[in-house]
């Protein structure tokens, strides 16, 4: 088999591992003309976009796509008939240097199907980065899966070498995982993360501390995970509890949603519809909430236990918490702001400097790229007082609804 | 009216030498024309350069905020920027936190530049395509490449960085780049046919374009907002965008019909790890018993069970309340902030720690998540109930002359009910079988005394108890 089919295979098993960040690491280049690549350690850099609209930041493939596990939601589950194809670690180390020299990609996410052991499927992939970083000086993104319950040495490693490590979770609920995945163990996925995590601490205290012996060196773009996300019957409420708990547990960086996709040769154990697609965006959008706008996981998710799907998770709070609103943004904190439908963080670090030297009117909204239509009801300007009414009305949410389209005329 | 004449398209050193000495002119912007060598000139304009140019003396300040952006935004292709800029200028030295006022339509316009300027920017570092010019040592790699703005110079150090190891060209219709392995040059602009329009990977690199893709997740309009369409005509795996969306509904719903297949042959199983239930001793067992509890349901929200620790026939066993944030990661007892005050209050008691068994009243961490931390919380009655089956299975396969109970918690499970620190502290209170049990506080409570004096005074007392306990240890040591 050629590599170009090797690619397509393993490509096409990678796919379904939503991450490909570039992002959070240190700074490094290859100025001292040792090698080749750099990182951008601010947002990260995507090369390019497929028709699905996410990004092709990494070469994101498996070493291999065989497998000893029958996960049932995987395309490379050991019972599919989907064709089965194994890199060397050559080849792997070819490509990404061959990709990268033309600018195509900022590195490499590397995973890998479970073959004979962890520790035999976790020494293949750290020996990839190996070669990559000692033999070839690469100062590129490396992105390595790593497998639950390897070896510490093997995972200390896969530290050194790479920038982000990353496990899945898979599955919202331990039982789902049992019933979906009867060879995974989620005691074990979180003691790896545990690990991981504590390695990281390590390495960030030796940062601080700036000790004389160069620090060893763990991952400094830290850990993430993924969670299929309508595969199982969890709902978003457990989704996001689980997540929080991730989050304030093991310190990742992103959890990654991932909504369940058909697959070639699909189990018919599993809902093989359109993959849920918006549900996975208010989920995107609840996890932001989180994190950077310090709401929590029962704020967020009302007594249904679902996200609304036709209108945003923060609106659909303010329109739940009205007794909060009208707000003055002249005036208010930035906790409260931060709560306001449509103001993004930037939006409300603009306001908090703006208000300093002269008072915000309504013309000034679009300047502050906060949409109008979203915020007026919500909040108090000099010129612009929203009537009570109107806040108070059930009919408000009409408002925000997208537009129904007229389909046809009839006849 | 004064006529300046900058050297080049991204002449930032020329527009602010120009911009202060018109301003400490008391030059109005409405009385500046701006123009680039080269351009069309303006009819009216004089040859020779504007006198005002040439007296350079005095200086004021303006927000370092402003040069940053100014910097950014002049590399814009509006012709207008430069008198954008110095209208700007003019109304800094009299407002000098006018750049806080995202607000003011010159502020949110220089703003709008120069982030059109960065996002152009980072587009040429994420879609410049090098094409291979010859092979193996004496390759060279060429790009072409149509920025929408002035931003060559801008954005080629980060290739010379990136690339560092090999010699590359950015051929661009403005201004070329070239790195040799040593230093950048730039060149003028050329035509796109000087650029080579092939390069032998670009196949491959189409057929990963193609697998990565999931056609069941068809998102059109967000690949355009980040890749739009200017950017295709130069971007090697564009020319497969429209085959690849026209055939995803297809592949998707022939993924949907199809039944998934029968396996070929059957599948290599992994065998069952062996599960050594006739494990060496009883502690092992309990061990491997505890790690599947799920009596309560702290479990699901934590990493692990944390089981006790020490020689398994140790004369002192310490009982603390549950494992904490760094215990429930590493699967330990007693290794984090608690952990450490409790090594070091044995050793001044002078108690042999490598001869001690320590364990927790519940063997779970109980926590809310807050953000990146996690926040103790107490167990209650029912989870310490739960639990206590495991601690008194602990004590038999130890058999453990002296329990010491530290904190409420631990007294209640050593006890079997609630039982006050206050009034049982510091003395040996008997127990069946003929145990003996010591109650004293949680090494964490020290922890939390604000008042350093409170502080030293309470981590005495705690020492003096623990020396019941080093009592105790050296008896049964001369016993032995």
């Amino acid at each position: 088999m050629d590599v170009q089919r090797k690619l397509e295979i393993l490509a096409d098993a990678a796919k379904y591992d939503a991450s490909c960040a570039s992002s959070g690491t240190e700074k490094r280049d290859s100025s001292d003309r040792k090698g080749m690549g750099s990182t951008a350690p601010g947002m990260g850099i995507c090369h390019s976009y497929a028709p699905d609209g996410r990004c092709i930041s990494l070469l994101k493939v498996l070493l291999t796509n065989a497998c000893n596990y029958d996960c049932l939601y995987c395309v490379n589950r050991a019972s599919s008939n989907v064709p089965r194809a194994r890199f060397t670690v050559e080849e792997v180390v070819k490509l990404t240097l061959d990709f990268y020299r033309r600018n195509y990609i900022e590195g490499l996410f590397l995973s890998s199907g479970i073959i004979r052991s962890p520790d035999y499927t976790m020494e293949q992939v750290v020996g990839v980065a190996r070669k990559l970083r000692e033999e070839h000086h690469f100062r590129g993104y490396i992105h390595l899966k790593t497998i639950p319950e390897a070896d510490d040495a093997l995972i200390t490693e896969a530290g050194k070498y790479a920038d982000r490590l990353s496990i899945n979770i898979e599955m919202p609920e331990e039982t789902s995982l049992q019933q979906f995945a009867p060879e995974k163990d989620v005691r074990a996925i979180r003691r790896t993360m545990g690990r991981l995590r504590l390695k990281l601490d390590e390495a960030e205290e030796n940062r601080v501390a700036k000790t004389k012996a160069r620090p060893q060196r763990f991952a400094p773009a830290g850990q993430s995970t993924q969670m299929i996300v309508g595969a199982d019957s969890a709902s978003d409420h457990t989704i996001l509890h689980t997540s929080s708990n991730l989050y304030g547990s093991y310190k990742l960086r992103r959890v990654y949603y991932s909504a369940f996709s058909p697959i070639p040769d699909a189990s018919r154990a599993l809902p093989l519809v359109q993959p849920p697609l918006l549900r996975e965006h208010r989920l995107y959008q609840a996890d932001w909430l989180m994190r950077y706008y310090g709401f929590d996981v029962g704020e967020i998710v009302d007594d249904s236990a679902m996200l609304p799907l036709d209108i945003d998770p923060k609106l659909a709070w303010a329109l739940r918490h009205r007794d909060r609103f009208p707000l003055d943004i002249n005036r208010a904190s930035r906790e409260e702001l931060l709560r306001v439908p449509g103001f993004g963080t930037k939006a409300v670090e603009r306001i908090i400097a703006t208000r300093r030297t002269t008072t915000i009117r309504l013309a000034d909204l679009a300047r502050l790229h906060v949409p109008r239509n979203k915020a007026l009801p919500f909040i108090v300007l000099s010129d612009h007082r929203p009537s009570p009414h109107r806040l108070d009305a059930a009919g408000l949410i009409e408002r925000f609804k997208p537009k129904a389209t007229q389909l046809g005329f009839g006849f | 009216m004064q006529y300046i004449t900058l050297d080049t398209e991204t002449d930032f050193d020329g527009w602010r030498k120009a911009a202060r000495s018109l301003a400490l002119h008391h030059v109005q912007p409405a009385d500046v024309a701006w123009t680039v060598q080269g351009r069309d000139a303006d009819l009216f304009a004089p040859q020779a350069p504007s006198p005002i140019l040439a007296v350079n003396e005095g200086t004021f300040n303006v927000s370092g905020k402003f040069v940053d952006l100014a910097r950014t935004a002049i590399l814009h292709r509006d012709p207008e920027r430069f008198a954008i800029l110095y209208r700007l200028l003019w109304r800094l030295k009299d407002n000098h936190d006018l750049m806080d006022v995202a607000i003011d339509p010159d502020v949110a316009q220089v703003a709008a530049m120069a982030k059109g300027v960065r996002r152009d920017e980072h587009k040429m570092h994420a879609f410049v395509r090098f094409r291979e010019i010859g092979r193996e040592r004496a390759a060279h790699f060429v790009a072409w490449f149509e920025p929408e703005h002035h931003i060559v110079e801008l954005a080629a150090p980060f290739f010379a960085k990136r690339f560092a190891d090999m010699p590359w060209s950015i051929l661009t219709p403005d201004l070329s780049a070239h790195w040799d392995g040593l230093a950048l040059s730039f060149t003028p602009g050329v035509n796109k046919s000087e650029a080579p329009s092939e390069d032998r990977l670009e196949e491959t690199w189409r057929r990963y374009y193609a697998s990565i893709f999931n056609p069941a997740r068809l998102k059109v309009k967000a690949m355009q907002k980040e890749m739009p369409k200017k950017y295709w005509r130069n971007l090697p795996e564009a020319s497969i965008i429209r085959p690849l969306i026209e055939d995803a509904e297809r592949m998707t719903g022939a993924m949907i019909a199809n039944a998934a297949t029968d396996p070929h042959k059957p599948q290599k199983r992994p065998e069952a790890p062996m599960i050594h239930t006739t494990a060496a001793d009883d502690l092992e067992a309990l061990r491997e018993e505890t790690a599947h509890c799920r009596a309560c349901p702290l479990y699901k929200d934590a990493t692990q069970t944390v089981f006790g620790e020490g020689p398994k026939h140790a004369n002192i066993m310490l009982v603390g309340e549950q494992p904490g944030d760094k215990e429930d990661l590493a699967g330990h007892p007693f290794v984090g902030p608690a952990g450490q005050m409790l090594d070091r209050a044995l050793e001044e008691a002078g108690v042999d720690r490598k001869k001690v068994y320590v364990t927790n009243a519940v063997k779970h961490f109980k926590f809310v998540p807050r953000g990146k931390i996690r926040l103790h919380q107490k167990p209650n009655t029912p989870e310490i109930k739960a639990c206590r089956p495991w601690f008194e299975r602990e004590v038999s396969a130890i058999q453990p002359g002296l329990i010491v109970a530290m904190g409420a918690t631990a007294a209640q499970s050593v006890f079997g009910k609630i039982t006050p620190i206050g009034k049982t502290r510091g003395r040996l209170i008997d127990l069946p079988e003929g145990r003996k049990a010591l109650v004293t506080v949680h090494p964490s409570y020290l922890l939390r005394l604000p008042d350093p004096e409170a502080k030293a005074l309470e981590y005495q007392r705690f020492v003096d108890d623990l020396k019941i306990a080093a009592g105790l240890q050296k008896k049964a040591a001369r016993a032995a």
